[in-house]
């Protein structure tokens, strides 16, 4: 009897004290909504930081050695060689050069744009699927994030890199987006990449030197053992997940948000906390009352917690429903980007933290002593 | 033929050596409170005897502060006597640990408090309904409504304690004390906020709910004009009790 859920008060006090419930309410769904928000722009700015990343079909990618941490895809430089030493390492399925680099375009429709230039050998398993257009093949062609199209890049436009005045043209674009620090991903042959790395223009010759330099090694494998490479390769490898701390602004960003979302959950932990503290101090005499009656006190405990449940829940179910409603209206100018398994752990994490501080509230009904019940005490 | 009160106070003598296990109702001896440190202790109880029989309805008067609370809460298990006996229905109320108070209380005791006490947020039929839900499983468990009925509250079931009068909220208060079938009902200034006619009403009703339902009753009262509905009267002073 006494280990069913008692909600039987819990939601009578619910309907009774509305207005009160419904105050508190509003402040959980308020944090729920700013907490929506939050993830939606933490997730949007992932996205944008380095989604190009997030899709290359690698297990780690190896720099230069002591290249740093922070700035890898634009200050490493390795030689081609490297691949070769790599792809002999046990666990690696396959190796392939890679080059990145961030320039300045100009469309030919006149649309100004930043592209993040990833040169890869056609093919190699890191070449691109192409949802419009045709893959990568031509010396001069590009593949492009579909977030460049829907900048004004479309098929067939050419792109002229700013002062070398270099010509590539859109052959393909890519389904989804593919972004890196915050620009569209282009991805080129290799050959060409290189040439553009160097500072080559259009028909100058480039070095042997400039032939062989890329930006890293692209790794695919299990149980590689990446400390074992880097010492026969003279690199410096980094896992998939690890080198998205080297795009620009990554790790600042998701620290920052990261930062004030952990403040979030603690406020909600401690407003919830707080009503719950001011609830059970008004609700004494009551408790009292109900102790003298007989309530086991984990029955008044079970009661007290679910009712902060139910209200938890439902004010984080009206914060969420109107934050991805807010969502929704943020325009394409900021990254916003949804993800249902982050807003559950969000939501999670709220109702989580926010049950606990009412927990440490509702723990006084313990406290409370029955005695107090009788005479004129109130 | 004895009444039930009359058959109890022979079966149980107020000294002399027996058997608590054996005794129906309350059963207090020798019961001693002390509340406070040091020099300001007071002896709330003092080596107080009373036993109060099935169906019989005892009165404790006496001004504030001479121990009627104190009374109450040891007899219901809500405070521990410093020394002494107390029994309700044979189970011992002093012996016992908070939890196991607690059960005895939910299973043996019903309370009716000053004002009623009820909660504000539940209908009267709901305030009823609350204790059944957390008595054991073998308990006693009376039809909340038909309680209800019998201190004419029926027709205000769906009302809440503040849509009731003092007189209505204190019958409520009544049956919510019964719902469980206690042994012992422990009633607390129960027409301390009610004028002389509603007074009377109050204590009639729960003079008959005593007998109707066989429970042995002990109210605290200042109020000496309800007296003459109770069967014994005590009188406490100092924390000593005396019958009257």
């Amino acid at each position: 009897m006494h280990r069913t859920v008692p909600v039987f008060l819990a939601v009578r006090e619910l309907r009774f004290a509305r207005a009160r419930f419904a105050l508190m309410g509003a402040v959980i769904a308020l944090i729920a909504v700013l907490m929506v928000l939050l993830s939606g722009l933490s997730q949007g700015l992932v996205r944008d930081g380095v989604s190009g990343l997030q899709q290359l079909p690698v297990t780690s990618l190896a720099f230069s050695h002591g290249v740093a941490h922070d700035a890898a895809f634009t200050r490493s430089v390795i030689t081609l060689d490297t691949v070769d030493s790599w792809s002999r390492q046990a666990g690696v399925a396959q190796a392939a050069p890679f080059g990145s680099a961030l320039i300045n375009a100009r469309s030919s429709s006149g649309v100004e744009i930043d592209l993040a230039l990833f040169g890869v050998d056609p093919g190699s398993f890191l070449a691109p699927k192409v949802a419009t257009g045709s893959p990568l093949a031509a010396p001069d062609g590009i593949v492009v994030s579909s977030t460049a199209a829907d900048a004004g890049l479309r098929l067939g436009d050419t792109v002229t890199v700013d002062r070398l005045g270099t010509r590539l043209t859109v052959v393909g674009v890519l389904a989804e987006q593919h972004t890196f620090g915050h620009v569209d991903v282009a991805y080129l042959p290799l050959e060409a990449w290189q040439a553009i790395h160097a500072g080559a223009g259009p028909g100058e010759p480039l070095s042997d030197r400039a032939r062989q330099e890329i930006t890293a090694v692209a790794v695919r494998g299990d149980d590689v053992d990446l400390a074992a490479g880097d010492a026969a390769a003279g690199t410096e490898s980094m896992t998939l997940s690890e080198s998205y701390g080297a795009s620009p602004g990554y790790t600042a960003e998701t620290s920052t948000l990261t930062l004030i979302q952990v403040f979030l959950y603690l406020i909600c932990a401690l407003v919830a906390g707080a009503f719950f503290t001011v609830w059970t101090i008004q609700r004494k005499h009551e408790l009292a009352v109900l102790r003298a009656l007989g309530a086991p006190t984990g029955y008044l405990l079970r009661d007290g917690l679910a009712q902060a449940l139910i209200l938890l829940l439902a004010a984080a179910a009206v914060g969420i429903g109107a934050g991805v409603g807010l969502g929704s209206l943020v325009g394409g100018g900021v990254p916003f980007a949804l993800d249902v398994q982050a807003v559950a752990v969000a939501a999670a994490l709220l109702v989580g933290l926010g049950v606990t501080g009412a927990a440490v509230a509702i723990a006084r009904i313990a406290a409370v002593d029955p005695a107090t019940a009788l005479g004129g005490n109130r | 033929m004895n009444t039930p009160t009359e058959t109890a106070r022979q079966a149980v003598p107020t000294t002399g050596a027996h058997d608590p296990a054996l005794l129906d109702g309350l059963f207090m001896q020798d019961v001693t409170m002390l509340l406070g440190d040091g020099d300001d202790t007071v002896r709330a109880l003092d080596s107080v005897h009373l036993t109060v029989a099935p169906g019989e309805f005892a009165a404790v008067v006496g001004p504030s502060g001479s121990g009627k609370s104190s009374l109450l809460a040891v007899a219901g298990g809500l405070a521990v006597p410093n020394s002494g006996t107390v029994t309700v229905a044979g189970r011992p109320m002093t012996a016992a640990s908070r939890r196991a108070r607690t059960a005895l209380r939910r299973d043996l005791v019903g309370f009716v408090f000053q004002s009623g006490n009820l909660l504000p947020a539940l209908t009267a039929l709901d305030q009823l309904r609350l204790p059944t839900r957390f008595a054991s499983a073998g308990a006693v468990k009376r039809d909340p409504m038909e309680l209800l009925a019998e201190v004419g509250m029926a027709g205000k079931a769906d009302r809440r304690p503040h849509q009731l009068s003092g007189g209505e909220r204190q019958r409520v208060g009544i049956a919510r004390a019964l719902v469980t079938g206690p042994r012992l009902l422990l009633v607390d200034e129960p027409t301390a906020a009610l004028d002389q006619a509603r007074s009377r009403d109050v204590v009639q009703m729960l003079a008959r709910e005593t007998r109707r339902h066989s429970v042995a009753t002990v109210m605290v009262t200042h109020d000496t004009e309800v007296l003459q509905y109770c069967d014994s009267v005590y009188e406490m002073m100092d924390g000593a009790l005396s019958r009257v």
